[in-house]
């Protein structure tokens, strides 16, 4: 327990510090210094004709991904205000990660296939985006689903056993297909992309865009507010259950190009949503830029669980490529009892920087932060959560899980802040490091404000090594190491897994085993 | 079965490599339980990891083999399969993985590797429902994370489980005598006897002789500085516990 006031603590495990054992860590080194590029299995690049903004930024950047989406008047005014806010403020340093300086100039900003958006039918959708969601395994079989054809949805669903999913593809700048949209429309669900809604439902997007991230809010998210592209929109009405799980998939494929998505999505009294969202991108060996803001609503009584499984490229095992990812993510629980989780698995990524935070200002609202972060080969995460918490008895929790394997750096960066008017807040922060090889980093930094007495704050933070005991054991029984890992590291993060919707898990367990393959020799 | 021949071994690594097992044959033929006794840092604890496959532990000399297979040029998994196995002194503690998931994980593994087709969920249970019974284990305990919060005497039972769940052809047991109550150590030795079967072979490395009054040896062997010192039946395990090894050693020398 803890009831410090505004204290900071820093715990910092370096495993270079910890007493290397012999046997199996030279050999674990040795392993990890092996790690293979071709174990990204979503790098490959889709040869396409691309529709692109001159590169570099400047207000006609600005201007012209405005017209390119004929928009209202005062979003134009609203992106260009973000922007010139923006040339006056600094990239911001204290993350513990580093890379070389970027040159917002030599990015493309807007990026779309030649061919368009939407498309009516089937056989309009290039061929090559159809090709590259098969290859992703997003469920392009049932092509005529994705596109949302009218009838399809229905019977393709039938036929399948397992819960059905709506899809929104987002293909670089643009956001090509959204599924299951008329069965939605029935429900008084609104999902479709960001683009759309401007034009379909400008009083609620001009009600919410930026009153949880306002434009002013940090460096990438002021960037972000200048030239976002595309991104979702979902609206649940007040005292809806949603139908299916959510889902947006974002595949960044142009070259030296910024993804810059924007999502909003907000829960009426009463309602729930479910939502998730998947990232992949090619290898390539320059680095591309990803500077996402979501922000989600949830009113009285309502809420969001929004899950994230991002596996952009990592860039190679010297530390070539890879994806900047700088991405504000925040929730308002802006209503009494309302409830908002996060629950990410991140393994992709060259630089992660990112915060998925809660504002709890509903009396009685709940935050949740579960996270699963895995570095491997040369990557570097600085993520964590901010819990602020404002109303009465209002209650936070989170559970982080940091693997380090190979040379790479894995931060937790957290605060919990309790206000003046917070009685009876509740936090409980949980922060495990694994370490897996003697050359990576783990490192805890909980940031604590407490203003108010009656606040209970625990936390715990444990940091441990993959042991040889642990391996020895498991292969004693018959399993052979590279499962026994697996085993191992899936039980490290069982707690996590257990929050993302099933099918996700799944895909999840998969996807931590790609990542630490080879880790250990 | 089990034969051990003029088998050395060092721990660490470099300068720093020390000889532990020194020489040492043996034989447990099919059917038979011997016994290793010896006092402490005779090479007990170290002969059940060169025989398991241990990293940090180095054959340099002599050999073994479990039915003229050489068992150290495998994979501590193949020795698994291969059907050795060894219920640790120090089981280890397993967090986030259900002991039910990790049996039958390991089951299957060994089961894939031999070739033969994989356990179904109804018959893993019928047959862990019917073992945990015997053994006095608490279906619960069974659902949670492996060793995490056992009880010493919890966590040996929980090796005799895996252990019968598994079915291995030839049997380590290190010190598994220690840290157990008398009950405890009766419902152990049940465990074990049940297992005893023409076809399989047992080695128990203990200290006591209190453990062998539940699981009775065809022999005795006593280890010192790493090879066999003398060879009896059950009677020698009466004589170390009322004289000690002292007199043992001295008239082996």
């Amino acid at each position: 327990m803890m009831d410090c006031c505004g204290g900071i603590e820093e715990h910092d495990d370096d495993c270079a510090d910890v007493k290397v054992k012999e046997g199996i860590d030279a050999k674990t080194v040795e392993a990890a210094k092996r790690l293979e590029s071709e174990n990204y299995s979503a790098g490959f690049i889709t040869d396409i004709e691309m529709d692109m903004a001159p590169i570099g930024l400047s207000e006609d950047t600005v201007r012209f991904i405005s017209a390119k989406k004929n928009e209202p008047e005062w979003l134009l005014e609203w992106r260009l205000e973000a922007y010139r806010r923006w040339l006056t403020m600094e990239e911001p340093s204290w993350a513990r990660v580093h890379y070389p300086k970027i040159d917002f100039q030599a990015y493309y900003y807007y990026a779309a296939p030649k061919a368009g958006a939407k498309y009516k039918s089937i056989d309009d959708v290039p061929r090559e985006i159809l090709e590259a969601y098969e290859k992703l395994g997003i469920p392009l079989r049932e092509a005529e689903v994705l596109l949302g054809v009218e009838g399809a949805a229905d019977t393709a669903a039938a036929a399948r056993e397992k819960p059905r999913v709506a899809v929104d593809a987002v293909f670089d700048s643009v956001s090509v297909a959204t599924t299951f949209r008329e069965e939605l429309k029935k429900a008084g669900v609104i999902f479709m992309s960001i683009s759309e809604a401007v034009h379909e439902h400008p009083e609620l997007v001009k009600k919410y865009l930026g009153s949880v991230v306002p434009t002013s809010d940090n460096f990438y998210a002021t960037l972000n507010s200048a030239v976002f592209s595309d991104g979702s929109f979902v609206y649940i009405p007040k005292g809806v259950r949603c139908p299916m799980e959510l889902s947006t998939y974002f595949r960044m494929n142009a070259e030296n190009t910024g993804q810059f998505e924007r999502t909003l999505i907000i829960a009426d009294e009463a309602a729930y949503v479910s939502y998730l969202e998947g990232c992949t991108a090619p290898m390539r060996d320059e680095n591309q830029l990803h500077a996402a803001v979501v922000e989600l609503v949830a009113l009285d009584d309502a809420e969001i669980k929004y899950s994230t499984v991002q596996n952009w490229w990592p860039g190679d095992e010297e530390g070539k490529g890879g994806i900047f990812n700088f991405v504000t993510k925040r929730g308002d629980c802006r209503g009494a009892r309302s409830k908002i989780s996060w629950t990410q698995v991140e393994t992709g990524s060259a630089v992660t920087w990112k915060y998925p935070s809660c504002i709890l200002r509903g009396d009685d609202s709940v935050g949740e932060f579960y996270s699963i972060a895995v570095t491997n080969g040369r990557q570097q995460a600085d993520t964590g959560t901010k819990m602020i918490h404002l109303g009465k008895r209002t209650r936070s929790r989170i559970i982080s899980k940091g693997i380090s394997a190979g040379k790479s750096d894995n931060t937790y960066r957290g605060l919990v802040s309790i206000h003046k008017k917070a009685e009876g807040a509740r936090n409980f922060t949980q922060c495990d490091s694994l370490l897996i090889g003697d050359r990576c980093g783990a490192h805890t930094v909980p940031y604590i404000e407490n203003r108010r007495a009656d606040a209970q704050l625990e936390h715990e933070a444990t940091t441990t090594k993959l042991s040889e005991d642990q391996l020895f054991y498991v292969r004693q029984r018959g399993i052979a190491e590279e499962q026994a890992v697996a085993l191992l590291v899936n039980g490290f993060v069982r707690e996590v897994l257990q929050e993302l919707p099933m099918e996700f898990a799944v895909e999840a367990q998969k996807l931590l085993e790609v990542s630490l393959e080879g880790s250990v020799g | 079965m089990l034969k051990i021949e003029n088998l050395s071994a060092t721990v660490g690594e470099g300068e720093a490599a020390k000889t532990i097992i020194n020489g040492l044959s043996l034989k447990v033929p099919a059917g038979e339980v011997h016994a290793i006794m010896g006092p402490n840092g005779a090479g007990k604890s170290t002969l059940s990891y060169v025989l398991t496959g241990r990293e940090g532990y180095e054959v340099t000399g002599g050999g073994a083999t479990l039915d003229g297979a050489d068992i150290l040029a495998m994979d501590p998994e193949e020795r698994a399969a291969a059907g050795l196995f060894l219920s640790f002194q120090y089981p280890v503690e397993i967090p986030g993985v259900p002991v039910m998931t990790f049996v039958r994980t390991a089951m299957n593994a060994q089961r894939k590797k031999r070739g033969e087709p994989e356990i179904s969920a109804p018959d893993y249970l019928k047959k862990s429902r019917d073992v945990a019974k015997m053994l006095n284990l608490d279906a619960d305990m069974l659902k949670r994370p492996v060793n995490v919060g056992f009880s010493g005497g919890e966590k040996k039972r929980l090796e005799i489980y895996q252990m019968m769940m598994l079915e291995p052809r030839f049997m380590v047991l290190d010190e598994t005598d220690s840290g157990l109550d008398i009950d405890a150590l009766r419902t152990v030795a049940d465990g074990v006897n049940a297992l005893r079967a023409p076809e399989r072979g047992m080695l128990v490395i203990t200290h006591y002789q209190r453990l062998l009054d539940h699981i009775k040896p065809d022999k005795v062997h006593v280890l010192a500085k790493g090879r066999i010192i003398k060879t009896g039946g059950p009677e020698l395990a009466h004589r170390l516990e009322k004289e000690g090894y002292d007199g043992v050693l001295a008239e082996a020398v």
